[in-house]
């Protein structure tokens, strides 16, 4: 099972959710398998999801999914103890972890060998992790958006990518649909 | 009224709810009083370009946000506010410690001062700097025209404006 399986699983769950996307082929991907003005693709900015999804679950009342990768966390682990120390927004941390850094051409990923961020988002402070195989994420997301408050779920899956053309939609375009659906 | 207390009156009178830091030496009292306000929610931030990811996202949520941060920090914010804050056109003030000039005790922080006014210019980011204490009286008008304009703004607080040293 890779990444682009899990959301068109997931796809139903997320459709009528604020959804953060982490940027390059999974925006790709979510953006082919089921665009919604309530997703926010990521153009640029490695590693932002998270802090983007967290600010936005602070914000305002809705719960906010906020989908990331293993390489992309790694890559701002800084994320970690403040979404551990500033729980009380909906805030849904799911990081597809496979172990690679897929948009780049699958290079290995630390989260393949000795790394756990399952074991690091705890010690950070989250007090709801899980980690799962890629086939629950469904289930694992519904409870998480039954239950207020902060959950990291980490999905494991293999490595890969399905081939998707860029994102045609301008950043302005994106941000303003976006904003539209959180005022709704 | 403090200078730390005057500067988070312009902030709330500007509806900023939501506010990162990294904290400086120069900071530390502004950044006190934002944790006296509960009109402001403050979330630390480890690194400035993840407190810039959070006022990405607060925006988004519909609220007004700012960071505090020093300049030293700016390299690592680049691409960030290349790609993220000015490519989807978000405001941001960016109120920053100008660490590295007049009264600096520390030789290494004039490394990153020469090339704080040169990156922000690069980046076509409105750029003040606060050097007399009166040049606070700026800040309120500085605010209402980040907003205005939906970009990144950078206010250079240096060591002369925060000892109040000139009027
Ligand atoms: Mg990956």
């Amino acid at each position: 099972m890779i990444r682009a399986d899990i959301l068109r699983d997931i796809a139903p769950i997320l459709r009528d959710q604020l959804v953060v996307c982490n940027i390059g082929i999974p925006s790709q991907e979510l953006y082919a398998i089921d665009d919604q003005p309530s997703n926010f693709y990521m153009l640029g900015t490695m590693g932002l999801a998270s802090s983007i999804g967290l600010g936005l679950a602070l914000s305002q009342s809705k719960p906010v999914i906020a989908i990331d990768g293993d390489g992309s966390v790694l890559t701002n682990l800084g994320t970690l103890p403040t979404i551990g120390n500033n729980g009380d927004g909906h805030l849904i941390l799911l990081i597809i972890d496979n172990g690679s850094y897929g948009s780049t051409g699958d290079q290995p990923t630390y989260t393949g060998r000795r790394t756990s961020l399952a074991g690091m988002a705890r010690a950070a402070g989250c007090e709801r992790v899980v980690e799962i195989d890629g086939s629950d994420t469904g289930a694992a997301l519904t409870e998480a958006l039954g239950t207020k408050g902060t959950t990291v779920i980490v999905c494991k899956c293999d490595s890969g990518n399905e081939t998707m053309p860029v994102i045609p939609l301008d950043p302005v375009t994106i941000r303003d649909r976006f904003m539209q659906v959180v005022n709704s | 009224m403090s200078i730390h207390t005057r500067i988070v009156d312009d902030l709330i009178a500007n509806d900023i709810r939501f506010m990162t830091t990294v904290p400086c030496k120069q900071l530390a009292g502004v950044i006190e009083e934002i944790d006296n306000r509960p009109e402001i929610r403050h979330v630390p931030a480890n690194k400035e370009d993840e407190g810039m990811g959070l006022c990405a996202g607060a925006h988004l949520g519909g609220q007004r946000s700012a960071i505090i941060m020093q300049n030293t920090a700016l390299g690592v914010t680049i691409n960030t506010l290349a790609t993220l804050i000015q490519f989807y056109r978000m405001p941001l003030p960016m109120l920053i410690s100008y660490r590295g000039e007049i009264g600096e005790p520390v030789a290494c922080q004039v490394e990153m001062a020469v090339h704080t006014k040169a990156l922000l210019a690069q980046l076509h980011i409105p750029t003040y700097h606060f050097h007399r204490r009166s040049d606070v009286e700026e800040l309120d008008g500085i605010l209402k025209y980040c907003f205005m304009a939906s970009k990144p703004v950078a206010i250079l607080t240096d060591a002369t404006f925060w000892k109040g040293e000139l009027a």
